[in-house]
C-alpha cells in the first residue's frame, strides 16, 4: 500500500528539500502537485482540501520561512498533517467493561468483515490471553454462517451457533446469554455486509447496536476503496457510534486514501490493518509509522517488533549453541533458518518497512524470492537425514535424485549448495564471538525483555 | 412487488440515480444569469473525481466540456446536460459488447476471477439464474477451495438455480476442479460452465500463476477455453481498479468485465475510469442483492440513467 503516493510524494518533496528559500510559487506549485497525489490515491476531496489547506497556510507562516532549511521544515508539516490526517497516536482496543466486552462489526459487502472477525479474535486470544467467543449475525448471504463457523475453527476459538432464520437481534441477544454463561471475556458480533442507501439494513444494524449496547463499533472498510469510502464511513457513522476501524487488504497495492480520508471523516481512529490472507496478517495501526511509510523514509520499528514477535526464539538459541558446538552448522539448520524467514511474512512487506525498500521491492517483483526459498526447502527435505548432517556426501549421483525429488534440476541443487557453505562460513565467523557482539549492539537498543540476552 | 413494465432505464434511473446523481443534480447552479460561471469546468471536474472516474478520464472530460463552453454551443443548462451526455456516451459505447453465448461452442467455459471480496460468487449465482432462465444448462466448479465455506455458498446458488455442481471441497487443487468441471460437461452435454476462483490480490504473483495454471490445465480438454474470462469489480473501488483490471489481464486476459454494487453512493464513475483507459467490454453491471439485479450493460441507458 501507498507505493504510487509515496513515490509521487517524495518526488515533490524531494524537488524542494534542499532550497535555501521558498518563494510563494514554490509552495503553490509543490502544493498543487500534492493535490493531484492525494487525489490520485483516493483520499476523499474534502479531506483532500483541507490537508492542502493547511499545507498552504503552515507554509507561508513562520516555522516554515524562517527556517534555514524551509524545505526540510515543510516536509516535517507534511508529515504532520499527514500524521493528523491519520489519527495522531496509536488507538488500542478498548476492552475495560463488565466481561463479556462486546465487539460489534459492521461495513459494506465485501469489505472482509468475516476474515477480520476471526485475525481479531486470533489476536485477542494469542496477544491479549482473552477468552473470545464469535457469532455471525449474518442471515442473508449463503454459507455466511458457515463460513464464520470454519474461520473460527482455524483460529481456535468458540463460535455460537444461528440459523438463518434466526432474527439477527435474537442471534446477538442469544450471543451475549452464551459468552455470559460461558465466562467469555470477548464477545464478537459479525454482521452482514450493507450499503449505506440500504435504509431497512441500516436500521437493522442500529437495532443490534442498541440490543448489544457494544463497547466498540468497528467498521471494517477494503483500502481499495475509492471515494466511497468517505461517504460511506460518514454515513454508517451517522447511524452508529463508531470507535475505530479496520483497514483490510492493505496488502495490495492500493494507493491508501481510505486510510487518509476514514479517519477525518468519522473521528474514529483506524485500529488495525489487515495485510494478508493468513489470519495472522493482522497488525495494530501506527499513524506516525504510517505517515513515515508514505513519505519513503520506511517502517524500522514494525520491522524490529514484528520479527521479534515472530522469530521462535527457542530455535534461535539453539542454533547459537550448535553453532558453538562441534557438529556445525549443517543442511537441517539452513532449512529452519529458511522457514523461520518465510514466516515473516512475504519479501515484498518485509521490504515496504525499509528506507528505500521501494526501489528493491520493484527489483525483487521479477525474482520472485518466495519461489527461491520454496525450491530451497523441497531440496533439502529431498535429501536423507545423513546428507543433511554431511552434506559432503552428495555428489553427482545423489544430486541428480535429489533433484528428481524436488522436482527440480541439478544445477538448482548445486546452487543451494554453494549457498549453503557460503552461509556457513559465514556463521563460522559469528560463532567465534562475532555473533555475541551483534547480538549485545541489538539488545542495548531495545527495551528490557525484548531480545534474549546472551 | 414486482414491477412489470420496468425496463432497463428505469430500473438502473432507480438504483443508481435518485435524482441525486453526482454529476448533475444542481447542475443549474453553475449558471449565473444563463451565463456559465468560471468554475464551471472545474467544478465537473471535481464531481467526476468524486465519481472514482479518476484523473485521466475527469480531466479529458473536463477539457472537452471546457473546448464545448468556449465555442459558445452551451448556454443553457439543458445544452450542457447533452454535452455531458454525448461525451459519456462517447467514452462508454466502445465498452458496450455483450456477452453472447455461441451455440457451436459447447460447453461454453466462462472463468470468473477477481480480488477479494467483489462478489464473485454472487455474480456466478446470478449469472447462473440467467443463463438458466435463457434455457441453458449449467454446471458451476467450486474453484474457491480456499476461503471458508466458499463451497457451501455455491452450493446454495446451485440449488436456488438448478445449476449442476462439481466441487473437490476444501483445500482442493482449483485446477483439479476446473477440469473435472469441464470433463463433465463435456460428457453431459452441458451449454456453459461457470468456474468460480479464489479471490486473489493482483500483487500476489504466486496466485496470478494459479489463474494461469487453471487456464492451462482447462485447455487441455478444450484449447479454445475459456471462452470468457469474467473480471468482477466492485464499483466502491477507487484508482485501484485500473491496477486490478490491467494485472488480471497480463496474467490470464480478461475478455470482460462485471462492475459490481453499483447501487453504493459513487455511482460508478470507476466505469469511465477503465472505459478511458482499458477500452474492455463491459458485460454485466450488479445494482443489488435480488437474483436479477444483474443486468447486461448498455451505454445507452447507463449514461441516460446518470445524466437524466
Amino acid at each position: 500500500m501507498f507505493e504510487n503516493l509515496s513515490s509521487r510524494f517524495s518526488r515533490v518533496l524531494d524537488s524542494i528539500r534542499g532550497q535555501g528559500r521558498l518563494t510563494e510559487d514554490q509552495v503553490n506549485s509543490a502544493a498543487r502537485e500534492l493535490r493531484m497525489a492525494l487525489l490520485e490515491a483516493d483520499v476523499a476531496l474534502p479531506v483532500v482540501h483541507t490537508f492542502v489547506d493547511h499545507l498552504k497556510t503552515r507554509a507561508v507562516g513562520t516555522e516554515v520561512v524562517a527556517s534555514l532549511t524551509p524545505g526540510q521544515a515543510l516536509l516535517g508539516v507534511v508529515q504532520q498533517e499527514l500524521v493528523t490526517a491519520l489519527g495522531e497516536t496509536t488507538a488500542p482496543l478498548n476492552l475495560r467493561t463488565q466481561p463479556p466486552a462486546i465487539i460489534l462489526m459492521a461495513g459494506l459487502q465485501g469489505s472482509g468483515k468475516t476474515t477480520s472477525t476471526g485475525k481479531l479474535a486470533l489476536r485477542l486470544r494469542d496477544v491479549e490471553k482473552k477468552k473470545v467467543m464469535v457469532v455471525s449475525a449474518d442471515v442473508y448471504r449463503p454459507a455466511a454462517i458457515e463460513q464464520l463457523r470454519v474461520v473460527a475453527e482455524q483460529v481456535g476459538v468458540e463460535w455460537v451457533p444461528s440459523t438463518v432464520q434466526d432474527k439477527p437481534v435474537d442471534i446477538a441477544r442469544r450471543a451475549v446469554d452464551a459468552a455470559r454463561a460461558a465466562f467469555a471475556d470477548v464477545l464478537i458480533v459479525d454482521t452482514a455486509g450493507r450499503t449505506s442507501v440500504d435504509e431497512a439494513m441500516m436500521k437493522e444494524i442500529a437495532a443490534l447496536h442498541a440490543t448489544l449496547n457494544p463497547i466498540e463499533t468497528l467498521f471494517v472498510v477494503d483500502a481499495m476503496t475509492g471515494q466511497d469510502a468517505a461517504r460511506t464511513a460518514k454515513a454508517f457513522g451517522d447511524v452508529l457510534p463508531l470507535t475505530g476501524v479496520i483497514l483490510t487488504k492493505a496488502d495490495g497495492d492500493a494507493r491508501g486514501g481510505a486510510a487518509l480520508s476514514v479517519r477525518t471523516v468519522t473521528g474514529a481512529p483506524i485500529k488495525f490493518m489487515g495485510v494478508g490472507e493468513k489470519p495472522a496478517a493482522f497488525e495494530v495501526f501506527h499513524p506516525d509509522r504510517v505517515a513515515q511509510r508514505i513519505l519513503g523514509q520506511g517502517d524500522v520499528l514494525s520491522l524490529i517488533e514484528e520479527t521479534a514477535r515472530k522469530v521462535d526464539h527457542e530455535k534461535a538459541e539453539q542454533l547459537a549453541k550448535k553453532l558453538k558446538s562441534k557438529s556445525g552448522f549443517d543442511l537441517t539448520d539452513f532449512r529452519d533458518q529458511m522457514r523461520e524467514v518465510q514466516k515473516m511474512g512475504s519479501m515484498e512487506s518485509l521490504l515496504e518497512k525499509l528506507p528505500g525498500g521501494r526501489q528493491m521491492q520493484a527489483q525483487l517483483k521479477n525474482a520472485q524470492p518466495e519461489k527461491a526459498m520454496k525450491h530451497a526447502v523441497a531440496i533439502i527435505d529431498s535429501m536423507t537425514p545423513q546428507e543433511r548432517r554431511f552434506p559432503h556426501l552428495i555428489k553427482a549421483a545423489r544430486k541428480r535424485r535429489i533433484a528428481a525429488g524436488a522436482g527440480l534440476q541439478v544445477q538448482e541443487v548445486n546452487k543451494l549448495l554453494r549457498q549453503y557453505e557460503s552461509t556457513r562460513d559465514m556463521m563460522k565467523k559469528f560463532a567465534r564471538g562475532g555473533m555475541n557482539k551483534m547480538m549485545r549492539a541489538l539488545a542495548a537498543r531495545m527495551p528490557h525483555g525484548a531480545m534474549p540476552r546472551h | 412487488m414486482t414491477r412489470p413494465a420496468e425496463n432497463t432505464f428505469q430500473r438502473l434511473r432507480r438504483k443508481i440515480n435518485r435524482g441525486d446523481s453526482w454529476l448533475t443534480t444542481d447542475l443549474g447552479r453553475l449558471f449565473t444569469a444563463d451565463k456559465l460561471g468560471d468554475d464551471a469546468v472545474e467544478h465537473i471536474e471535481e464531481r467526476l473525481l468524486l465519481a472514482d472516474a479518476g484523473v485521466e478520464a475527469s480531466t479529458a472530460l473536463g477539457q472537452f466540456t471546457h473546448r464545448e463552453i468556449m465555442s459558445g454551443r452551451v448556454t443553457k443548462e439543458t445544452q450542457l446536460r447533452e454535452v455531458l451526455h454525448d461525451a459519456l456516451l462517447d467514452l462508454l459505447v466502445p465498452c458496450d459488447q455483450p456477452l453472447v453465448i455461441p451455440t457451436a461452442d459447447k460447453p461454453f467455459v466462462i472463468f470468473v476471477v477477481g480480488v477479494n471480496g467483489v462478489g464473485k460468487t454472487t455474480t456466478i449465482g446470478k449469472l447462473a439464474a440467467r443463463f438458466r432462465n435463457d434455457g441453458h444448462r449449467v454446471l458451476l466448479a467450486a474453484g474457491d477451495t480456499f476461503r471458508a465455506a466458499a463451497t457451501e455458498q455455491l452450493t446454495t446458488w446451485s440449488q436456488r438455480t438448478g445449476a449442476e455442481l462439481v466441487t473437490q471441497g476444501a483445500g482442493a487443487d482449483p485446477a483439479s476442479v476446473a477440469y473435472d468441471a469441464v470433463q463433465a460437461a463435456q460428457k453431459r452435454g452441458i451449454d456453459i460452465v461457470i468456474v468460480d476462483t479464489a479471490g486473489r490480490l493482483h500483487t500476489q504473483a504466486h496466485l496470478m500463476d494459479e489463474l494461469r495454471k487453471i487456464k492451462r490445465v482447462v485447455q487441455k480438454l478444450d484449447p479454445a477455453a475459456p471462452h470468457e474470462v469474467l473480471l468482477v469489480l466492485d464499483a466502491t473501488t477507487g484508482a485501484n481498479a485500473l491496477n486490478q483490471a490491467q494485472q488480471f489481464h497480463a496474467a490470464v486476459g480478461v475478455t470482460g468485465l462485471a462492475v459490481t454494487k453499483l447501487d453504493g453512493t459513487a455511482k460508478g464513475g470507476v466505469l469511465l475510469a477503465i472505459a478511458k483507459q482499458m477500452k474492455l467490454p463491459v458485460r454485466f453491471v450488479g445494482i443489488g442483492e435480488g437474483v436479477d439485479d444483474l443486468l447486461p450493460f448498455n451505454a445507452k441507458s447507463y449514461v441516460e440513467a446518470l445524466v437524466a
